[in-house]
């Protein structure tokens, strides 16, 4: 139950909106942070919450494409696909993803570790090939950098690839 | 160094400039809020940010000053102001820039509008996937309360100014404001019919103003400096001020370069960006974002503001500059876009629904070497009975692609027809005799 462990984090998210309503989101990625996907279970309680019906929850979630209503592996891999990345690249990345994993778009390895998915335009098209894991933006990718942020992801659960905040080109590179 | 003034991303090109409150007061930050907050009437604030000249860098285009004089005058209910930060059209990634390296420019920029319009909460609607983004922004929003600089009884000022951070899930066109309070608000993210503009029932129905980003981190510059000051940039009186043009594609090196509207697209793609990243010639230019009409190199010394980008049939529209060369298969390019469209369209009228879905199946067939010459005909007919025909702008900017790229590489689409009718009349026997 999200109520009995998160009570104080759910209050503050109420306390920020006239309308109760309007917490739906943020709840939902709530139960999404807590289990990895939504439930049902989690969408009814949700409903409770804010005294909306269950199916007012269930059609606002299957609207967003970043709630999961279904476990996904532990990282979940995005990749752009849109013109910007299509451009530099992105249908090879995918590709070696796929030979990489083992899976085709869609799937999820064996082992439960990773899925795979093309999305549209995450906000990166100066940086592309990129992909999105999880919480985390990875740019300018290329074969030997998917290699070691796989090996990382397997190893550590994490990978320092990743891009802090945001600025391309680099300071000094503006400054030229 | 570049010759002209950079302004939005001058803090962040500072070595070692990490964004902290701290770093922004060093630079001169929440000066702008102490110069206004009690001292000056908030009607005085929109006046000055009319006179600036500013517009709207979402897209639109809209006068930002003039945007503000619709809400109701003397309302004494709540009012809301939403930073739109959905950062979604392809091409465009300049508002992620303005809030993960100086998050508290575009604080003040929204305490600054949100003291002008007379609104104590602001929402700032940022888009799922920059969680990094978020996370910064929460931060910032702490530091900026403790300070006093957020909260209530601002700078002893006695006004209120609340931010808050909102995520959103996924999907392109809750940039549109509609849609964007929709998803707010809890509910599917579809645009609402206008009017009741945002102005008068936006936000839970109360008077709503809705501006990007980087139209709010104009302001603190335009308080400190003066309307008259940045109305001598760029190219005034209708496109004053710099722009964050955000390069992709094929350039040497691409990414986010601040300069003045009026500026030349050869300039920004050629100087700026580095050029061609190879040896192949340049082929085509979006210059404003997935939605503007693709360009060619004949347009390379059209200027980049508001009405000169227009008056060579495309729009400045989000700063998105994306480079082609040549060699790109332009109905291949138009297809990428067109996918992009089906998939983000939010459904609720038929025209874009439906005619989006039987765009990307068309051009898909064409590509593929199966396509009719009645195709082309087919593509140009949808596309006039989309634009124009739908609740939200989305369904203009969906055809732009399209009808752009068949107006200027239309022997490409022919050629790949040419081929599968070819195709067909050696297969036609064979067809025949299966029968
Ligand atoms: C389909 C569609 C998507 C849009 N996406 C964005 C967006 O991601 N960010 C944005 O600031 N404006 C976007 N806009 C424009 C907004 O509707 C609105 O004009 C803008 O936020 C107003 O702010 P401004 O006047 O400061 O530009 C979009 C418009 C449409 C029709
Ligand atoms: S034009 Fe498309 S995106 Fe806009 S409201 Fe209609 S269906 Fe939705
Ligand atoms: S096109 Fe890939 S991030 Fe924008």
């Amino acid at each position: 139950m999200l109520q009995e462990k998160h009570r104080t984090e759910i209050d503050e998210i109420l306390s920020r909106y006239p309308v109760k309503r309007s917490a739906l989101l943020p709840l939902l990625y709530l139960a999404q942070r807590e289990a990895g996907y939504i439930s049902e279970e989690a969408m009814r309680e949700i409903a409770g919450l804010l005294r909306l019906t269950p199916p007012q929850v269930y059609e606002t979630a299957t609207f967003y494409t970043m709630l999961n209503l279904k476990p996904v592996g532990k990282f979940h891999l995005q990749v752009c696909k849109s013109l910007m990345c299509a451009l530099v690249g992105s249908d090879t990345l995918i590709g070696w993803l796929e030979k990489k994993l083992g899976i085709k778009v869609g799937e999820t390895s064996k082992d439960g570790l990773f899925t795979l998915s093309k999305v549209e335009c995450l906000g990166a098209c100066g940086t592309g090939p990129m992909m999105q894991i999880n919480d985390d933006y990875y740019e300018r990718l290329t074969e030997e950098k998917v290699d070691r942020i796989l090996a990382d992801l397997k190893r550590d659960g994490a990978s320092a690839l990743k891009t802090g905040p945001f600025m391309w080109p680099e300071p000094n590179g503006a400054k030229q | 160094m570049p010759k002209h003034e950079i302004i939005l991303l001058k803090n962040m090109m500072e070595p070692g400039y990490t964004g902290s409150l701290k770093d922004y007061e060093k630079a001169g930050g929440y000066q702008a809020l102490q110069k206004v907050l009690g001292k000056v009437a908030p009607a005085d604030v929109t006046t000055m940010v009319i006179k600036s000249g500013l517009r709207g860098r979402g897209g639109a285009g809209v006068a930002t000053g003039g945007e503000w004089t619709f809400l109701p005058k003397d309302y004494q209910g709540p009012k809301y102001l939403c930073c739109n930060a959905d950062e979604s059209e392809p091409g465009t990634f300049k508002d992620r820039q303005l809030m993960e390296r100086d998050p508290h420019q575009v604080l003040e920029g929204i305490a600054l509008a949100c003291y002008a319009i007379g609104a104590e909460t602001a929402y700032i609607y940022i888009r799922g996937e920059f969680v990094l983004g978020s996370r910064i922004l929460d931060k910032a929003v702490a530091e900026a309360r403790a300070a006093g600089y957020l909260g209530k009884n601002v700078l002893g000022s006695g006004a209120t100014i609340q931010i808050h951070v909102h995520r959103g899930a996924g999907a392109y066109n809750f940039g549109e404001e509609t849609a964007l309070l929709e998803s707010q608000e809890g509910k599917r993210g579809q645009p609402r019919g206008k009017p009741p503009f945002p102005a008068t029932s936006g936000l839970y129905g109360k008077p709503t103003v809705i501006n990007n980003v980087e139209t709010l981190a104009n302001l603190p510059h335009i308080v400190n400096r003066g309307p008259e000051w940045f109305a001598s940039i760029g190219s005034p009186p209708k496109s004053a001020g710099t722009r964050i043009f955000c390069v992709s594609g094929h350039v040497k090196r691409p990414g986010n370069y601040e300069i003045p509207m009026g500026t030349t697209l050869r300039e920004l793609i050629f100087e700026q960006a580095g050029g061609m990243r190879s040896d192949k010639p340049l082929k085509a230019i979006i210059p404003g974002g997935a939605s503007a009409a693709f360009l060619t190199p004949n347009h390379l010394d059209v200027k980049l503001d508001f009405e000169s980008v227009a008056q060579a049939g495309s729009m400045l529209g989000s700063g998105g500059v994306t480079v082609m060369e040549e060699g790109t298969d332009m109905v291949w390019a138009a297809l990428r876009l067109m996918e992009f469209f089906h998939h983000e369209s939010c459904g609720k009228c038929s025209p874009c629904r439906e005619g989006s879905s039987w765009l990307v199946q068309t051009l898909r067939r064409i590509l593929a070497k199966r396509g009719r010459m009645e195709d082309l005909e087919t593509l140009v007919q949808l596309c006039n009975n989309i634009a124009g025909r739908t609740v939200c702008a989305f369904g203009d900017a969906e055809v732009a692609p399209i009808l752009s790229t068949l107006k200027y590489w239309r022997p490409e689409y022919e050629a790949l027809i040419r081929e599968a009718e070819a195709h067909r009349a050696h297969e036609l026997p064979m067809a025949a005799m299966r029968h």
